[in-house]
């Protein structure tokens, strides 16, 4: 009995799927980490989805799910999106790279979009932003700016994303300011402000003076206000309530056009399987309003820096650059390739401490 | 590796706010479970604390005003429990922990439109002469208000239970409730009155996290400490000091493994993340071989007429 209505509604469900190819309004979904209030990182994509809404109105419909769990959960969710008739599913966490791709094997017709992963299929495209251009510029902040020269870095998980920015930042720190150095923690979640805050707490008792975050709430700056004297920098979103101190300024996300552009392409049947990686140049990495706390001359050089990224007389990982153990990476004047990038699992030379495996 | 630069001054100051909301919130359990009542709502009546805290502070600009309604909020949802377990007698187990579940979904609906929202400060208490003194002046003098609050808690309970009426009176409830009704204490109502204090200090606990020690609001953000608390009572054997120790030792931990990482000590991350809880179980079950026995009605229902 209950298997039977269990298998009409299913079968209900798909019939819903392919009706909504004909006729309907486009569906869309959105699979997020955290939830859309977070200030951060989530915020910024369902910014991204209220443009899609915004742009196509009737013609669109979208659904979205926070706070999904990285894993199993994850699975289920994109599924049961699936099962209920999207069209075009962007799924929006590193973590959720292998359900995605299991999902996707089981629905053809479905169009999925997952961020900051490296698995593509034939229905499965990929899309990031080139966040280590922003943090080229934050390491020139922060390496002018530190008094103390202890630069502390909230790290979530170790991965490839993440140690990127912490090589681009301590590259560019490094360059204005050969006595800084990093501390890094791994707080081993995307969004726990408790953690965060622990972490940011820490990080500046043992004598940091600056904080990046590559985590998404806002409690490390809280924190940092709280101690005063410590300058941070807005991660994934403004986070401009914090400024004109602790922030100075910030790593904006701006997925608007990616995901208008893929909702136009499922809407004309010319979505096809890829893989984007754009920054500064193309407007998917945005630098917050660098604040009146910051020098004028240093603000000047960061600027300068965004200028240069933005249109491509300079990449943020130019060589020299040895890995940590000392053994060539870059020759002077070798620029990173792609792939490299992409499964970036060293750190560079002059950090200390063990990426954890 | 480079572990001079943690500052044990700073480390014993920050483990002392890091281990605040599990005072709270331990120190009302246990009173509650001295009465024979075991609650386990612990964590639900604390994200209740949480949020109401919170939303109160942000829209009345008093943080002590937050914690004033986190505790009003903390004791109206045990009056729940109060209600199910002392006059309609369902079982006690089952219903703490529907209180738990219930707080949760609760506090993440109330707490919608104050996601991502900067809280007032809470000024530290800054006096003139002592918070100036090296070494004892951060630890002892540098804390905000709540932080003392919960100290003067736990001496309070201390003394109340040990050396007067009142305290004899809790004891004879929890450890044989016929008894104390035959000599004409209203069980129920002093139950009652035990409940809703677990239920203001689990309220209390769950604003310090959501006020000072994060301070910003998240669903779920309390990630287990009611639990924590609930365990901590059990193995500290009921006895006050030793909760203090306790929740001491835990937040001490915490905070020490996050400097081991940051100072880059090459001990796995996951080793560090979880020595909190196994050094806490560890040092009090030792402590606990004493024997010392739990209250013994606790959690059996009391019925005049049975």
């Amino acid at each position: 009995m209950k298997l039977t209505k269990l298998m009409t509604s299913a079968a209900v469900a798909f019939g819903l799927a392919t009706s909504a190819l004909a006729d309907d309004p486009t569906k869309v979904g959105f699979v997020y980490v955290g939830p859309v209030g977070d200030g951060g990182w989530t915020y910024e994509h369902d910014q991204g989805r209220k443009a899609v809404v915004e742009e196509f109105g009737d013609k669109v419909e979208t659904v979205y799910v926070e706070n999904v769990a990285e894993g199993p959960d994850a699975e289920r969710v994109i599924t049961q999106m699936a099962l209920q008739g999207a069209d075009l599913i962007f799924t929006t966490s590193f973590g959720y790279m292998d359900p995605t791709i299991n999902v996707a094997a089981k629905f053809p017709n479905v169009r999925f979009e997952h961020a900051t992963g490296y698995k593509q299929a034939e229905n499965v495209a990929t899309y990031s932003a080139r966040f280590y251009e922003g943090r080229a510029v934050q390491g020139t902040i922060a390496g002018n700016m530190t008094k103390s020269n202890i630069v502390g870095y909230i790290g979530s998980y170790p991965i490839p994303e993440v140690i990127r920015g912490i090589n681009s930042a301590y590259i560019h720190a490094k360059k204005v300011n050969p006595d800084v150095e990093f501390k890094i923690v791994w707080a081993f979640t995307w969004f726990d402000p408790a953690k965060e805050a622990d972490a940011a707490k820490v990080l500046i008792e043992q004598g940091a003076d600056v904080i990046l975050q590559h985590t998404d709430s806002t409690a490390p700056q809280a924190a940092a206000q709280a101690a005063g004297n410590v300058i941070t920098f807005g991660q994934a979103s403004d986070m401009a309530e914090y400024g004109p101190l602790p922030r100075v300024s910030s790593i904006i996300d701006d997925w608007a056009p990616y995901y208008i552009a893929r909702t136009q392409a499922v809407m004309d049947g010319t979505w096809t399987s890829g893989n984007t990686w754009d920054g500064i140049g193309a407007g998917m990495v945005g630098i917050g309003e660098i604040s009146d706390a910051v020098p004028a001359d240093v603000k000047e050089a960061a600027l300068a820096m965004k200028a240069a990224l933005a249109d491509g007389s300079y990449h943020a990982f130019t060589g020299p650059i040895n890995k940590q153990d000392g053994s060539a990476w870059l020759a002077d004047g070798e620029v990173a390739d792609d792939g490299t990038l992409a499964g970036m699992n060293f750190f560079v030379e002059g950090i200390e401490g063990d990426i954890p495996q | 590796m480079d572990l001079s630069a943690i500052n044990p001054v700073l480390l014993i100051a920050s483990l002392m706010v890091a281990a605040t909301p599990l005072l709270f919130a331990a120190i009302g359990e246990l009173v509650v479970e001295k009465s024979g009542v075991l609650n386990l709502g612990v964590e639900g009546m604390m994200i209740i604390g949480a949020v109401a805290g919170f939303a109160t502070a942000v829209e009345s600009g008093s943080p002590l005003l937050g914690f004033v309604a986190a505790a009003g909020a903390g004791a109206a949802l045990s009056i729940l429990f109060a209600i199910l377990t002392q006059y309609a007698q369902a079982n006690q187990v089952a219903s703490g922990l529907s209180l738990t579940l219930f707080g949760l979904g609760l506090s993440a609906l109330m707490g919608q439109s104050y996601v991502g929202i900067k809280p007032p400060q809470m000024q530290k208490l800054d006096i003139p002469l002592l918070s100036d003194l090296p070494v004892i002046g951060p630890i002892l003098f540098g804390h905000d208000l709540m932080l003392y609050v919960a100290l003067m808690l736990i001496a309070a309970v201390w003394a109340v239970i040990k050396f007067t009426r009142i305290g004899l009176v809790l004891r004879a409830v929890g450890e044989n409730h016929d008894a104390a009704h035959a000599l004409g204490y209203k069980v129920v109502r002093i139950r009652i009155i035990a409940i809703l204090f677990g239920g203001a200090c689990a309220g209390l606990g769950g604003a310090y996290i959501s006020l000072i020690r994060v301070p910003q609001w998240t669903e779920g953000m309390t990630a287990g400490i009611g639990w924590i608390a609930l365990a901590l009572v059990v193995f500290a054997s009921w006895k006050p000091w030793r909760v203090l120790l306790g929740a001491y030792l835990f937040g001490g931990v915490t905070v020490v493994q996050l400097n081991l990482q940051a100072a880059g000590v090459a001990i796995p991350v996951e080793y560090l993340a979880m020595s909190p809880y196994l050094i806490t179980i560890l040092v009090l079950v030792i402590l606990s071989a004493d024997k010392s026995s739990a209250p013994a009605a606790l959690g059996r229902n009391f019925h005049a007429a049975r």
